[in-house]
């Protein structure tokens, strides 16, 4: 793969939707990003930090998204041009800041807000479609619907950004910031980047009464521009019998059932990608030329109810089409949409049958899969040290034997619901709820609750927003204890450095931040544990769950991430179950390897009836050695005995 | 010369679980394709990176258009399963009686979600069902091939000379090999043995 910065304008690339944008933003000579990883965007920061030296940028993982937003602020106030990446929950971190900013603008530089939704919630904790704020708080928000749209757009807003000194918005789901397709490059800017801020009585704040009145001034004019914008293309004869309105990937899916229909000459694909505010005229002159509008967008219907309010306020003269979507049902109201989606969807208004593939055929292959496809949830990878944390966790709180629980986190640490986690976390929220959570429990003694909670954090989910509630719970004497997962990166979305670490994203030295002196100087009794010994981090959690009574205490297990680590090294054990010594079957601990501990690294033998190590899965971290009662898995440091 | 594809958009899934690393064989694919003046759409669940779940790579490859980055149901006309039960997961979503079916059969037990036992689905009628509900199938012994070579992921490039093989796709040896060069400059004449293996295996296929 090229590097995002070559200088071949006409060349042809293939880049996720997420690469694109940065490309874009490249054309677009930007000199500023902050972000936060974890998030469908997270592939824009890293390629442009890889180039940022010879291209003059400056790139940031920040420690959140609020902070990563005001630096990007700030950057623009100075001619800079920048940008602020996140997904959905990011955003509404950043929520109290956009708001702010739209009623203030920018003064000189562009700056885009990235925002990239999550449909179907694959990798969040919750569905959201964030395209509302752009409706809530004015702004000019667009959306792309390929991937050579996704760096098209960037220099475009750009532009727009400047001329209207205001924050604009490019949302984008999922299945186009992650999906591969062909880009067509654009020539690189050679102009020169220089910082200053000037404060311009014009744009000043200070005595403004109504700050607000600007913002639709600028509204008007955003709409002006999107009447005309590249991003809005129709597809299709003059009049069609059903028109179809969409954005994002719907664009890509309701393309593909209308091919695969055949119905090019009967059914019109309007494809939206200025969203907000409306190109009104453009939308009217369309709605008059059909009687039938089916919508096709992800997630909310946004559109749908724009354009349904636009034409009640067209009046009696105005076209009265019939709008079909996913307040009449057509179109699915929460998950990701699918070309399947739009063929029902099609093949029900138009009264058309549509069979994907002979009933025959389904039938057959359903009998089979029934009886043979079995449920795949994903694990902590062989070799992770959550596991032997939750190892540790799990047993700690049965000992103890008051009913405690643990409150849970993002990331990686969402295993911690599941079997692999030994389903040891009960609740939680966004990021840094699991602390936020237990302070709230760790109050509630005069209630009667008796149970020890546990607050679990990842490291990097620490930084991100457990302080402030660690603060609040040292002040205000909160029983519980905190747990945070050290396995010093942030594994689930792509190992980005964070402050314990003390690397930047550009690769340079940052100052380190430990964990435990954070903690210590909020005057709280911190315990370092490496979980991989299981014996001594268990009598350590035992006796710190019970060491109550003055407020919060902290445990940090800390062992590096296996993937991590086998980056840089070989692995550490051969590891083998040993057939003489496990009794399979007639042992006591009834398959507690396979059955309760769950490392996919081993396996259940059904015909010889004992566990067995699968080699290709298995890491070598040799944890499994500690917890097989027979003594029956061993372990063999590389190198040894050869 | 440029080949041409009988039927656009052709709609190759290539399916692995987590770990296995199916994206390298993805990547590898589509980028030999945009070499020859495809215009290729590689759509992917947007990672649940742990381990042990499916991952599943839609490729689309056309001669005009960006494609949806999902296949619709029963319209896939090229599956790669890196594991057997997951070729049965992809046919029952996307399989039709025309599909070619390439399949590694070595199989990767699922964890056990219940702590009541999972169980495996028998071996032999599993691989009779995919070849019942596919129009052909290849069994490529892809781990067991990279086994040998001294490292399981070599599997994914073996499935990609056994695709090469197998002449599913406008691609020949030539453009994969140089498409390997790029990529793997310091591990090159591994993964050029890989890339033989795998298209041994398919063109004689007594050899497993």
């Amino acid at each position: 793969m090229p590097e995002i910065d070559v200088d071949a304008p006409g060349n042809t690339l293939l880049l996720m939707g997420n690469e694109a944008i940065a490309r874009g933003a490249l054309e677009a000579g930007i000199g500023f990003i902050a972000s936060y990883p974890g998030t469908p965007s997270s592939e824009i920061l890293p390629r442009l930090a890889e180039v940022a030296k010879r291209r003059n940028l400056y790139a940031e993982w920040s420690i959140n998204e609020i902070v990563a937003f005001w630096n990007a602020v700030a950057a623009a106030n100075t001619g800079i041009r920048s940008m602020a990446s996140m997904k959905q929950n990011g955003t509404n971190v950043a929520l109290d800041a956009i708001a702010n900013l739209m009623e203030r603008g920018l003064r000189g530089g562009g700056m885009i807000l990235i925002d990239a939704d999550d449909p179907g919630r694959r990798n969040s904790p919750n569905e959201q479609d964030t395209r509302g704020i752009a409706r809530m708080l004015d702004i000019p928000l667009v959306e792309p619907g390929d991937f050579q749209e996704a760096k098209d757009m960037i220099p475009w807003l750009y532009d727009l950004s400047e001329e209207l000194d205001c924050l604009v918005m490019l949302r984008e789901v999922a299945k186009i910031g992650h999906t591969r397709g062909n880009v067509v490059l654009g020539e690189l800017p050679k102009r020169e980047k220089k910082a200053r801020f000037e404060l311009n009585p014009k744009l000043s704040t200070w005595g403004q009464a109504n700050l607000h009145a600007r913002v639709h001034e600028k509204m008007k004019k955003a709409m002006e521009r999107f009447e005309t914008a590249p991003f809005n293309r129709y597809i299709g004869p003059d009049s069609p019998d059903l028109l179809i309105i969409c954005c994002g990937a719907c664009f890509l899916y309701t393309m593909e059932a209308v091919n695969i229909m055949n119905l090019q000459d009967k059914v019109g694909v309007f494809k939206l990608g200025t969203l907000w505010p409306l190109p009104e005229k453009l939308i009217e002159s369309r709605l008059r030329n059909t009687q039938q509008v089916l919508f096709m967008e992800e997630v909310h219907p946004f559109v749908e109810q724009s354009v349904m309010e636009l034409t009640a306020s067209l009046g009696p003269t105005g076209p009265r089409p019939f709008f079909y979507g996913k307040r009449s049902g057509h179109v699915p109201s929460f998950g990701e949409l699918t070309p399947d989606d739009a063929l029902r969807a099609i093949s029900k208004i138009l009264g058309i049958s549509y069979q994907s593939r002979p009933a025959e055929y389904a039938e057959k292959v359903g009998a089979a899969s029934k009886e043979e496809v079995i449920p795949r949830l994903g694990t902590l990878c062989a070799g992770c040290p959550h596991r032997a944390s939750y190892w540790v966790l799990h047993r700690a709180l049965t000992m103890d034997g008051r009913d405690g629980f643990a409150t849970g986190d993002a990331g990686c640490m969402s295993a911690g619901f599941g079997p692999s986690g030994y389903f040891v976390a009960k609740i939680g929220n966004c990021m840094g709820g699991g602390i936020g959570l237990a302070d709230g429990f760790g109050k509630l003694k005069s209630f009667g609750f008796t149970q020890p909670v546990i607050a679990g954090e990842g490291d990097s989910t620490f930084f991100h927003a457990s302080i402030p509630a660690l603060l609040n719970a040292v002040w205000n004497r909160s029983d519980f204890t905190l747990v945070v997962y050290d396995n010093s990166t942030t594994a689930m979305t792509g190992f980005q450095p964070h402050p314990g670490v003390g690397l930047t994203a550009m690769g340079d030295p940052g100052k380190t931040v430990p964990i435990e002196d954070v903690c210590r100087a909020f005057g709280v009794r911190v315990e370092i544990c490496d979980p991989f010994d299981i014996e001594k981090s268990t009598s350590v959690m035992l006796d710190v769950l019970r060491d109550e009574g003055h407020g919060p205490r902290v445990v940090i297990m800390r062992h590096e991430c296996e993937l991590q680590r086998a980056r840089r090294e070989r692995r550490l054990f051969e590891v083998v179950v040993n057939p003489e010594k496990c009794l399979g079957r007639e042992c006591g601990c009834d398959n507690l390897c396979v059955r309760v501990f769950r490392c996919p690294g081993l396996r259940w033998n059904e015909q010889s009836g004992k566990s067995e190590i699968d080699e290709v899965i298995c890491s070598g971290c040799g944890l499994c050695v500690d917890i097989c009662p027979q003594g029956a898995i061993e372990k063999r440091a590389i190198g040894e005995g050869r | 010369m440029k080949k041409h594809i009988k039927k656009d958009p052709l709609s190759l899934i290539i399916i692995g679980v987590a770990g296995q690393g199916n994206v390298v064989t993805s990547s590898l694919v589509c980028d030999a394709l945009v070499n020859e003046g495809f215009q290729v759409t590689f759509g992917q669940t947007y990672p649940a990176q742990q381990r042990g779940g499916p991952v599943i790579n839609y490729i689309r490859i056309s001669e005009k258009m960006a494609a949806s980055p999902i296949i619709p149901e029963g319209r896939a006309d090229i599956i790669v399963a890196m594991e057997p039960v997951e070729a049965m997961r992809m046919l029952s979503l996307y399989g039709n009686p025309r599909v070619m079916t390439m399949v590694n059969p070595r199989p990767i037990q699922a964890m056990d979600i219940s702590g009541q036992g999972t169980k495996y689905p028998a071996m032999e009628k599993l691989m009779r069902d995919i070849k019942d509900l596919s129009g052909k199938t290849w069994v490529v012994p892809a781990t067991e091939e990279a086994q040998k070579l001294g490292n399981p992921l070599l599997a994914n490039v073996i499935l990609v000379g056994a695709l090469i093989g197998s002449e599913l796709l406008p691609l020949t040896r030539e453009i994969m090999e140089s498409v390997l060069r790029d990529r793997f400059p310091k591990a090159l004449d591994i993964n050029l043995l890989a890339l033989e293996k795998g298209i041994d295996l398919v063109k004689n296929p007594s050899s497993f």
